[in-house]
């Protein structure tokens, strides 16, 4: 058998509460995380079914305020910041100049501020582009003192209801603060699973307390980096570094969504040259859904084939389903390639595999949209 | 009967001039939920090392090197039908295919369990 072993990395403030709960730690985004407690296909069902506790503290929580911070994130970011409402999440990109993508993020208005949520392995550099191409009067605070968990599934609601009354209020990405014990807590509706569930910023202090107390909860079990995988590519949510880096852009990414309207009209952000072009000519290759044949999964970095053998694209996630009990796949193919319903070939270590283009998500959003029944 | 390990946490049951092959239970533990394995074909000749069969978890995919030289007599069909099984009896109903010993002296370099477990345990 085949085995890595990688080098030791920095602690999150919850390590020793997660090596208590029996997780496995492997290095993730220069931290050692939780990859797994008591298995990824038993976790990831947890989290489909009840409510699933993560640790997300190597996420970067920035604070961005100073004078006219929408506008100026407006530079870096192609949505709408202006009139974002308040306590409301946007998912947006960093954007380099020519139109890639340095990483995605959320932000959320808090009156004038932004608090903005970017990922774990990037953190560094965002706060470096921003501090270097933001204007010198607009303050980008790193906040280094919190860690956040995430708690996803379909109870995660009845579950923080529990200690944090009032938090089943929020409806799907709206964030505010709220009382837990006499500290604050900062709670959005909002996570990367496809269900329904909140994110909590808390004093890296409390955060075992925290923890502590949720899952003291029988619906609510700790899940590891492995089945947050699996949640999000079932979902069909991009990870950048795997379906997101600077050589794609939001039009090839697929995530159209997060370009607002008077953005495209006016313009003015980091690449919209190129971007708007994309948008309106239509991009040269594209993020897809694959649905792959047979049982073996394919992984990230196996070529895509057009029926004569050429190569047409590479997979950038893929991963064994456990909802779907099938392999699942995503990544880039060339436009032509694009249509739902597209046979296609994998090709992995030699082996060919049929695939078909597909829709993603792959397991429906269950997201709690306000008025929805 | 003697059960034989490898460094690599494959390990070999030697009956007569016929042995069964398999993971082993810390290789398992290691791999987490296996998803996906198969099993080489009746009938291939493999050399000592070579890799005779692909195990993949939710996580990744491994090789199986054949810890011994031979000739496969039977690949498990059971591990491509439910690969859980390699997980939940690794030592017994996981096992991955049976192979025509073709040089027993090649055994000698292996580990014996209480070796094996003392390896493990040193990792």
């Amino acid at each position: 058998m085949s085995m890595d072993v990688d080098q030791p990395t920095e602690q999150l403030p919850l390590d020793s509460w997660h090596r208590a709960k029996g997780a496995r730690m492997v290095p993730f985004a220069g931290y050692e995380m939780p990859v797994q407690y008591e298995g990824i296909i038993a976790e990831h069902v947890w989290t489909r079914t009840s409510a699933g506790l993560f640790d997300v503290s190597h996420m970067g929580q920035l604070l961005v305020h100073g004078r006219d911070t929408a506008r100026a994130l407006e530079k870096l970011l192609p949505g709408d910041f202006q009139a974002q409402p308040d306590m409301k999440l946007k998912y947006s990109l960093l954007l380099a100049e020519d139109g890639g993508i340095l990483d995605d993020l959320m932000a959320t208005r808090r009156g004038e501020d932004f608090y903005v949520v970017v990922n774990g392995a990037t953190k560094h550099g965002d706060i470096h582009e921003f501090r270097t191409r933001l204007p010198r009067d607009v303050v980008v605070d790193y906040m280094k003192e919190q860690a956040l968990l995430a708690l996803q599934g379909p109870r995660a609601a009845e579950a923080l209801e529990t200690i944090v009354p009032g938090v089943g209020e929020l409806g799907f990405m709206e964030g505010r603060s709220f009382d837990w014990n006499g500290q604050p807590l900062w709670i959005s509706r909002s996570g990367y699973t496809g269900e329904d569930g909140f994110e909590i910023s808390v004093p890296a202090a409390l955060a075992e307390d925290l923890a502590e107390q949720l899952i003291g909860n029988p619906l609510v079990k700790p899940i590891g980096l492995g089945a947050r995988d699996s949640l999000r590519l079932e979902a069909g949510l991009p990870l950048y570094g795997h379906d997101l880096d600077h050589d794609t852009t939001p039009v090839m990414a697929g995530l159209t969504f997060a370009i607002n309207k008077r953005r495209r009209a006016d313009g003015g952000f980091a690449g919209a040259m190129r971007i708007l072009a994309e948008l309106e000519n239509g991009p040269a290759q594209k993020r897809v859904g694959l649905d792959v044949d047979g049982r073996q999964p394919v992984r990230e970095g196996a070529l895509v084939l057009d029926g004569e053998g050429n190569e047409i694209g590479k997979v950038t996630s893929g991963g064994f389903s456990p909802t779907l009990q099938r392999p699942i796949a995503m990544g880039y193919v060339g436009a032509p390639f694009t249509e739902v319903g597209t046979a296609l070939k994998l090709e992995q270590r030699g082996k060919l595999f049929d695939a078909v283009v597909t829709a993603m998500p792959f397991v429906p959003h269950r997201y709690h949209r306000k008025g929805a029944v | 009967m003697t059960t034989y390990y490898t460094k690599d946490h494959e390990w070999v049951r030697v009956e007569g001039n016929q042995a069964t092959v398999g993971i082993s239970s810390h290789a398992q533990e290691q791999l987490g939920d296996i998803v996906f394995a198969e099993a080489p074909a009746a009938g291939r000749s493999l050399r000592k090392g070579e890799e005779a069969a692909v195990v993949e978890s939710v996580k990744a995919a491994s090789d199986v090197y054949s810890p011994i030289s031979g000739t496969v007599v039977e690949g498990n069909p059971a591990i491509a039908d439910d690969p859980a099984i390699i997980n939940n009896d690794p030592e017994g109903g996981g096992w991955f295919f049976k192979i025509e010993v073709s040089d027993p002296s090649e055994l000698d370099g292996l580990m014996d369990e209480a070796a094996y477990r003392e390896f493990v345990a040193s990792l």
